[in-house]
């Protein structure tokens, strides 16, 4: 049925003209159709960001209208986490809980300047980034973004969804990081790595 | 709790109590200081070292050793009756020498008064202080923050330790002034840190139903509660 990747491929762009038959494309495209159109968002609202998320999920905004009716407050019935506002360390353990409690398929958003980099809180109790945390698929930037940036952020997330292919093989693969695999790289060769690019530890404002 | 708890209701003080006004043209520094710092003064002589009107109000530094005494008459006497502890909390200064200050809100619901108490912690000597939990059990958790974030230990304190941080957190006191602003490790150690901690083994439900609570609720709660709520996986 062209379900296996041919050898020599990588990533999840696969050729429309390759082996993937007329059942697997429509039957891909079914399932993806019916994802993309009930993604029911698991919101984690820190900050102002959940007040735009809020926003968006009201009537003027309506989040409903791209089949988010209902909001998802167990990890259990959600397919996408939406993080609204940063994640101070102490969270750091909840939100990858709630993100490996979360069954697949799931798809995560990072929402505003601060889930995505920790923005301008860049001190000891912030997360710079919940990408190091769990995997992010859509960031969408401002602070906080307008409903308008949320909307458009779920569109993308969508048309992601809508791309996906039951034959990648790699696409519903979570990958841990396990100590003994060749993936894994110890903190002190992070810091090493990245130094030289500013690691922000190294680095002070006010010379304290 | 020396004193029986006598219930002040909202809009109703003492009748000697002055009316409420807006203060209006409050001079920056000087003016009327609280009468409670004359009566400090009277009561308790060298241990109060210094008072400061600032703003209207008023500033009463004493003596460390004396704070616990000085805050129990300040809550039991009948002509004082400051029933609030409204904030408990500490200054660090940006000269290295200058001495750490603790500092209690103390509000007089009765007599419409608002105290400010600071003790005077000298760099070098341990900073310790007496806690005033016995007299406010709201300093409880006032006194854990003020712990956590400046690491002074409140003698008499029942559960001192983090509130803000977690337990295991290893890097200081962040608000100190030698505490650099991202911390003292670098990112992916105070990443794997936090990871590491595990939530669900130290908020319990029994810890979060504080003890006595826990005996009255019924029996089929006690025996779900009574070794932590499961949670999680």
């Amino acid at each position: 049925m062209g379900l296996e990747a041919r050898a020599g491929t990588t990533g999840v762009s696969f050729n429309p003209a390759s082996q993937e038959s007329w059942v697997t494309t429509k039957l891909d495209f079914l399932v993806n159709w019916g994802r993309a159109n009930s993604l029911w968002p698991m919101p984690f609202g820190t900050a102002c960001c959940a007040i735009e998320f809020m926003a968006t999920a009201a009537s003027k905004f309506d989040l409903a209208r791209f089949g988010m009716e209902r909001m998802s407050f167990s990890p259990r019935q959600a397919d996408v986490l939406i993080c609204a506002g940063r994640v101070p360390f102490k969270l750091a353990p909840v939100i990858r809980r709630i993100w490996q409690q979360m069954p697949q398929p799931k798809w995560c958003i990072s929402m505003g300047a601060c889930a995505s980099s920790g923005g301008m809180f860049d001190n000891y109790a912030v997360v710079q980034g919940i990408d190091t945390i769990i995997p992010v698929d859509v960031y969408v930037p401002g602070c906080p973004p307008r409903p308008e940036g949320l909307l458009y952020g779920i569109m993308m997330l969508q048309e992601k969804v809508m791309r996906e292919r039951m034959s990648d093989r790699w696409l519903r693969n979570e990958m841990e990081p396990d100590p003994a695999s060749q993936l894994y790289i110890p903190p002190p060769l992070i810091d090493e790595l990245s130094e030289p690019f500013g690691n922000s530890v190294h680095q002070t404002r006010s010379g304290l | 709790m020396s004193t029986p708890f006598v219930p002040v209701l909202a809009g109703e003080a003492a009748p000697e109590a002055p009316s409420p006004v807006t203060p209006t043209k409050v001079p920056y520094r000087g003016g009327q200081a609280n009468p409670t710092a004359g009566d400090l003064r009277a009561t308790f002589g060298n241990a109060v070292t210094h008072v400061d009107v600032v703003w209207g109000e008023t500033t009463v530094v004493v003596d460390r050793a004396r704070v616990h005494d000085i805050v129990q008459w300040l809550h039991d006497d009948a002509t004082q009756r400051y029933d609030y502890c409204s904030d408990i909390t500490a200054v660090e200064f940006r000269d290295a020498e200058r001495a750490i200050e603790v500092v209690w809100h103390l509000r007089s619901i009765p007599f419409r008064r608002f105290l400010r108490l600071k003790a005077v912690l000298p760099k070098g000597q341990p900073l310790e202080i007496a806690s005033v939990w016995d007299i406010y059990r709201g300093a409880d958790w006032l006194e854990r923050e003020c712990y956590d974030m400046f690491g002074i230990r409140f003698i008499g304190h029942p559960d001192l330790r983090r509130i803000l941080m977690w337990e295991q957190y290893r890097e200081g006191f962040p608000l100190r002034k030698d505490f650099p602003l991202r911390g003292r490790f670098s990112r992916s150690e105070q990443l794997r840190q936090a990871l590491a901690q595990n939530p669900e083994a130290k908020y319990s439900m029994e810890e979060l139903s504080i003890a006595e609570a826990f005996e009255d609720l019924p029996a089929d709660m006690k025996d779900r509660l009574g070794t932590g709520e499961k949670v999680g996986e």
